[in-house]
């Protein structure tokens, strides 16, 4: 024997075995079960509050928001006089187009409530409509020209007090300095509800519309065509880089290079720095050193694509990392080169993690505020984008306009808009989810 | 035969002259009464085994660092044409270190250094002009664990020809699928379910896919690191005719941790320790009559 062999124990040592008592062992068991009862209890807990806090924001942003969904308007029958709608008679769009419909509504309201005659009086009453009640009045008559010389039953937007007053968020009993309705106003309402003339309507202006002083009139569309320019933008930017720096960086790049390091280092830290710090950064760069637009979509989705690159190379690192070394093993032992091995085995594997973090990282550029509002995206913008360059407001700054403003009308609003952000969220926390299963469950 | 094998054997193996090197036969092209493998129709076919092994590979003094700890000295061994070539050795004595010197894996490893000299057909496979990619698809490898690609069974075998170009349409590539998986024995399982995941099979068949995969690109060489390791009995029999039959056409270099495997499959055998080539001889020479006493020991099992 040579003395490669291992040294056996010496001859004659002895483990002692060591046995616990039956009590003391029953004992034991018992605790761990407890321990474990305990620590399961303790968890459930954890969800159950966690689950609670959830529905309880979830459901104080419904009930305040639910509201916004209808919208109040009043069926009035509007007299279209031919000599005052159409003085030529030729029934010419630009024409009808540059007709007074405010008169006309007026007239109708006047002829309503006859009784109403003193002057202040009037013009409470015609503050029953929302001003864009003859925005709708005009295109009804440019789209149906045959209403002209008749008196047309229409139903026309409410002013957001009577709005507000019809879905029941006015206290009728509180002294009338106290409320936003004067008690004529209240009597007006009850008239025209008596007469079935007053009703709400599913709110579809909320999502047609661009921001407005008036609230009835104020919608989400501009903010969504915003935020819809404004990912295109990140995603375009964020997705290849952020891709191609973790491909890089995890197949490519030489371990153990302090360069290497530092860039890694600073990337980590990256994901971590305050969202307002991009913003400032955006307004020195893309602003002030470049000149781009103020508000436009195109800069916002620059500054946000800062703030998601970092997030979309960890998670793709991870993605990659979790690639089996078998399968690039396998790659390169048939020949495959470096390149081959990462396009046709290793990105494909990843791909659901890489997915994942993209829209996770998108999911949170879009509901970000801070950095927007840093590059001056707060600015009051009625008309809808067209393009990443125009003027544009997106979703959560909307939200964060609406909340500032005081009218009960915006409040819900506020809340709309919210769950309308939060649809978004889910939508593309969902099409993560599926994208991964449907690429998992592959093999 | 007197080895301390004791499994038992199915595969016919040729009996082996003694001392091959005495040899006067130059040519090395003396066909044996071995009954003719099954073959994956590569090529002319080759012999079975030659008394007279030319190598296919040759290392010369070769010494590998993973940083700074030396993890092979100056190793010096011959990959003979045509035959198998088992590395034995206890674990962590650089029997895949030295496998992936041949087909240059080491490379990918951060923080490998070597020295020395291997030739493929007398070329040196560490020159410059050496393309590593070509390089691999002349000596394939298969790995100790089944590693099949998350594709399909056609898919698997399929990649290797297609990224070399090994195929000019379709009809070519399916026939050079077809003759790999015959030639791993697998077609008669498989053919009529090409198109399902390479993972879905069992693990003796993962790994004979691995196997018509590594030869689908017509290697000379197929190294193989303990291929057996993770399955059963009886995959491993299969495993091992398989091995056995291959060597008509591939040159063959195993890692195994199993005595009787490497008495059963192999020509050649070498016997490392702790990075050195301790001996290397025909296989039938180590296991009856070691020249080094610690060749007889680990052989017996005394010390691994
Ligand atoms: N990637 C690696 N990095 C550092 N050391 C390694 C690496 N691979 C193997 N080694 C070391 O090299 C020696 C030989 O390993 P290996 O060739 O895997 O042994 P074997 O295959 O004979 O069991 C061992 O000491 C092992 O720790
Ligand atoms: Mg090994």
């Amino acid at each position: 024997m040579t003395d490669l062999a291992q040294p056996l124990p010496a001859a004659g040592f002895q483990i002692r075995p060591r046995r616990l008592s039956p009590e003391a062992s029953r004992a034991r068991t018992r605790s761990r079960y407890a321990a474990e009862q305990r620590f399961k209890l303790v968890g459930l807990l954890a969800v159950l509050t966690s689950l609670g806090l959830l529905a309880l924001l979830l459901s104080t942003v419904v009930l305040q928001g639910y509201s916004a969904f209808v919208q109040t308007q009043i069926r009035l029958p509007v007299a279209l006089n031919a000599a005052e709608l159409d003085p030529d008679g030729r029934r010419d769009p630009a024409a009808l187009a540059k007709a007074d419909y405010a008169a006309v509504l007026n007239d109708a309201l006047y002829r309503l409530f006859p009784e109403v005659t003193e002057r202040r009086a009037k013009r409470a009453l015609r503050g029953l409509l929302s001003t864009g009640a003859a925005i709708q009045l005009r295109q009804a008559v440019l789209a149906e020209p045959g209403l002209i010389g008749t008196t047309a039953e229409l139903w026309l937007l409410a002013s957001d007090d009577i709005d507000q007053l019809f879905k029941g968020f006015v206290d009728r009993s509180s002294a009338q300095a106290d409320r936003r309705v004067t008690d004529a106003e209240l009597g007006w309402v009850a008239t025209l509800e008596q007469t079935g003339r007053i009703e709400t309507t599913f709110n579809k202006w909320l999502f047609t519309n661009g921001d407005s002083r008036e609230p009835e009139l104020a919608g989400v569309w501009g903010a969504i065509v915003g935020s819809f320019y404004m990912m295109l933008v990140t995603l375009c930017l964020a997705v290849p880089l952020g891709v191609g720096a973790a491909l890089y960086l995890e197949e490519f790049a030489p371990k153990n290079n302090r360069w290497v390091d530092l860039i890694e280092v600073n990337i980590n830290n990256l994901a971590a720095v305050p969202s307002i710090v991009f913003g400032l950064l955006g307004l020195a760069i893309y602003l002030q050193l470049f000149g781009l637009p103020r508000s436009a979509p195109l800069v916002g989705g620059l500054t946000l694509a800062l703030m998601t690159l970092p997030i979309i190379v960890v998670a793709t690192r991870a993605a990659l990392r979790a690639v089996p070394p078998s399968i690039r093993q396998a790659a390169l032992g048939i020949g495959a080169s470096k390149i081959q091995m990462v396009t046709d085995h290793v990105l494909p594997l990843a791909m659901p993690g890489i997915l994942t973090g993209t829209i996770i990282g998108m999911a949170h550029a879009l509901g970000e505020t801070a950095p927007l509002l840093m590059i001056g995206m707060v600015a009051f913008i009625m008309n809808v984008p067209a393009g990443p360059l125009d003027p544009a407001t997106v979703l959560p700054v909307q939200i964060y306009l609406w909340a500032d403003s005081p009218e009960r009308a915006f409040t819900e609003r506020t809340a709309a808009a919210i769950m309308i952000l939060l649809g978004f969220l889910l939508l593309m926390n969902l099409f993560a989810v599926i994208l991964r299963q449907r690429l998992q469950t592959k093999w | 035969m007197v080895s301390p094998m004791n499994a038992p054997q199915q595969t016919p193996r040729p009996a082996q002259t003694g001392s091959a090197q005495t040899s006067s036969a130059q040519t090395g092209l003396v066909q044996t009464g071995l009954a003719e493998p099954a073959r994956a129709g590569f090529g002319a076919p080759a012999p079975a085994a030659s008394p007279v092994p030319e190598p296919r590979m040759t290392a010369r003094n070769v010494n590998l660092w993973y940083g700074q700890k030396q993890a092979l000295f100056e190793v010096s061994l011959d990959i003979p044409k045509h035959q198998v070539t088992a590395l034995i050795g206890p674990s962590g004595c650089g029997k895949s270190t030295f496998l992936r010197c041949l087909n240059r894996m080491n490379d990918t490893i951060e923080g490998v250094r070597m020295e020395g000299d291997i030739r493929l057909d007398g070329r040196d496979i560490y020159d410059r002009s050496i393309d590593v990619v070509e390089l691999r698809q002349a000596v394939g490898m298969v790995f100790q664990k089944p590693n099949p690609f998350p594709k399909s069974i056609y898919d698997n075998i399929a990649y290797g020809p297609r990224i070399h170009g090994l195929a000019q349409d379709k009809a070519e590539l399916d026939e050079i699928v077809e003759n790999s998986l015959k030639g791993a024995g697998l077609w008669t399982e498989v053919q009529d379910r090409l198109d399902t995941p390479g993972n879905s099979l069992s693990g003796g068949q993962q790994q004979r896919l691995c196997i018509a995969r590594a030869i689908a690109v017509s290697p000379e060489v197929i190294l193989m690191d303990e291929p057996c390791s993770a399955l059963d009995p009886i995959a491993t029999a299969h495993i091992e005719e398989l091995i056995d039959a291959l060597r008509a056409n591939f040159t063959i270099a195993i890692v195994t941790h199993n005595m009787q495997q490497a008495a059963r499959v192999s020509q050649k055998t070498a016997f490392f320790h702790l990075g050195k080539l301790i001996e290397h001889d025909d296989t039938e020479q180590i296991f009856t009559n070691p020249r080094q006493s610690m060749t007889q020991d680990y052989i017996t099992g005394r010390f691994g």
